[in-house]
């Protein structure tokens, strides 16, 4: 009798103990999950509908929070200015490094070097590339210095003038980030099928036409990849505006992260800092989903 | 080949060293070409070359900045050289602030950061990855959904949480908050699925059990993925900005290599010299670990793609 159990009994109890053992080797990815990203959500939510100073006493205000941002004088030139700063990056980093990318073709002599060159200032500390644009954007700076010395032009003072300001924070973040999206459309630029490349070819598409209906079209995957991530990085935009210009002139380099922080930890309100940061949540999720909504029109993903 | 992107790259540095007298074409195995794209190839080595040196301009720019006087900074016309070389620059940046104790921080939280995220990555991706268990997809689900989560949502109530242990200024605090993030896991998840069940099955059979095949099987044939993870992670913890300078208070004993530089910027106020002095510094290790792993990075982004930023 025993042995007609055997078989259906073993692989259950074997069973269990890997289940038992999944746990183990889960658990510390579990407890660490709930502990710094379930925890803080669920707080997060709670406390934007209270009065939460960093020291003192908490009171519930319902919703009152999401109205105050509106009142804030500082909430919406930050909002919009981290729009503008997603408008006028996003495009812009993507189309330069899709061209280096290109342009960094198989036949370039050194492009691996060349590569890693473009790749530095992605992976250095941004205080660091900050800083050294700082400098270069003195108003005795290179750039200055050089327009006058050259051609007697006197350049605006590009970190304190309202107008210059956000472009030269846009300038110094696609200097920064440009290799990074390179690289991802280097991979997949060298992925494309060979097959492909010479039947078009054979065609009689070469240069800007194997470029743009060829190429492009084929990698418009990573192009759409590309374009989300780097969306959703810039919409996160902080270090560059704060070390850069600190915000200002006045509010005009403000984006909503660096409210973020200054509503939390300059003025100690908490409650009002969480509201703000599920606002930028939910424009985070909602501009994602349009752009997903929008691939089908562009993005191809039969080879 | 297709996985080694890296390749015909390196190939093509070694070509410069010499062997010219090998046809280009012939060694990368393409048709001959016409004598129009021989021109347009001329010209689009000129294109990157000049595009390579303007993006390199204030990199190389700064490292001169940060050899001249500092009254020398912003002199009209603007020169490459002062009037000498100041290497002392370099060594009076760590008499002025305390840029060793920045420097170490750093290190050791990126270093301690990387080892808690390959721990907490390898095993849950092995668990989530080759083993089976009850409601393991949904927990999987309930992962890659935090990853949508930004991080600035998470800093307050995480700044809170902090103060509830008691962590604020404290080391632990600089590591552990956001090294448990789901980026790792599905990394290591997708890599070891990969890895052909046979050559655990026999493992199995020969009496080893779930912790053996991990340490001995898996751990061992995922070399190249822990690599990436491992650079990506760092990478991470010595360029992060916002989360140290929430969590300490006390730059001088806590700060972290890009906190300690921004505060230095503002505490040396006009001395330029040594806050570019400072920033060379800064890049230097990052650099070093770029050119040495360039191979690993092209493969790491094109297996990922997502990026560990």
């Amino acid at each position: 009798m025993t042995t007609t159990y055997a078989p259906t009994r073993r692989p259950r109890s074997l069973a269990k103990v890997e289940a038992r053992q999944a746990l183990g080797f889960a658990s510390p990815a579990l407890v660490g999950l709930a502990l710094f990203t379930i925890v803080p959500v669920g707080l997060s939510i709670v406390m934007s509908f209270f009065d939460w100073p960093t020291f003192g006493e908490r009171t519930f205000n319902g919703g009152a929070n999401y109205l105050r941002l509106f009142a804030d004088p500082n909430f919406l030139p930050a909002l919009r200015n981290s729009l503008v700063f997603t408008v006028l990056y996003v495009p812009l980093s993507v189309i330069f490094s899709l061209i280096l990318a290109i342009g960094l073709g198989p036949r370039i002599r050194g492009r691996g070097a060349l590569r890693v060159l473009f790749f530095i200032p992605v992976v250095t500390p941004m205080v660091a590339n900050v800083l050294v644009w700082k400098m270069l954007l003195q108003p005795q700076g290179l750039f200055n210095g050089l327009a006058q010395t050259w051609f007697g032009v006197e350049l605006p003072n590009f970190l304190a003038d309202k107008n210059w300001a956000m472009i030269m924070v846009v300038v110094m973040s696609v200097w920064q980030g440009i290799g990074y999206n390179m690289l991802i459309f280097s991979a997949a630029l060298e992925q494309l099928p060979e097959s492909v490349m010479e039947a078009a070819r054979i065609d009689g598409a070469a240069g800007l036409r194997m470029t743009w209906s060829i190429m492009i079209p084929m990698i418009s995957p990573a192009i759409f990849f590309a374009t989300i991530m780097t969306m959703i990085t810039s919409l996160q935009v902080f270090v560059q505006p704060q070390l850069l210009t600190g915000g200002g002139p006045g509010n005009s380099t403000l984006p909503l992260v660096m409210w973020i922080y200054n509503q939390g930890f300059k003025f100690q309100d908490l409650g009002l800092a969480a509201a703000g940061a599920w606002i930028l949540f939910a424009l985070i999720i909602t501009i994602t989903a349009i752009q997903f909504t929008a691939q089908k029109k562009w993005v191809h993903y039969e080879h | 080949m297709s996985t080694d992107i890296a390749a015909p790259t390196t190939r093509a540095i070694v070509s410069r060293d010499g062997d010219d007298h090998i046809d280009p074409e012939r060694r990368s195995g393409r048709a001959p070409m016409t004598p129009a794209a021989r021109v347009r190839l001329i010209f689009a080595h000129i294109a990157v070359y000049i595009a390579a040196a303007l993006f390199m301009l204030p990199l190389v720019y700064a490292f001169f900045a940060a050899l001249k006087p500092n009254g020398e900074m912003f002199a009209m016309p603007p020169s490459l050289f002062g009037s000498e070389l100041r290497w002392s620059n370099f060594v009076e940046v760590f008499e002025f602030g305390p840029f060793w104790t920045y420097i170490g921080n750093s290190l050791f939280t990126s270093v301690a950061g990387t080892v808690v995220v390959l721990f907490v990555s390898t095993t849950a991706g092995y668990a989530f990855g080759r083993l089976r268990w009850k409601g393991r997809d949904a927990v999987f689900v309930l992962f890659l959904a935090t990853l949508m989560v930004p991080a600035e949502v998470l800093v307050i109530p995480m700044f809170q949480v902090m103060q509830w242990f008691g962590w604020v200024d404290t080391y632990q605090a600089l590591i552990f908050p956001f090294a448990f993030g789901a980026f790792g896991t599905f990394l290591m998840r997708q890599f070891f699925r990969g890895i052909p069940y046979e050559l655990e099955e026999a493992a199995r059979v020969d009496g080893a059990g779930p912790v053996r095949t991990f340490a001995q099987i898996i751990l061992p044939l995922s070399k190249s993925s822990i690599a990436v993870l491992s650079v990506f992670t760092f990478l991470s913890f010595w360029n992060s900005y916002l989360w140290p300078l929430i969590v300490t208070v006390d730059y001088n004993s806590l700060g972290t290599l890009p906190v300690g530089l921004a505060s230095f910027s503002g505490l040396t106020g006009t001395r330029w010299d040594l806050q570019m002095a400072a920033s060379i510094i800064s890049m230097i290790p990052t650099t070093i670990l770029v050119i040495a792993l360039q191979k690993h990075l092209v493969k790491g982004i094109a297996m990922a793609g997502l990026g560990g930023r």
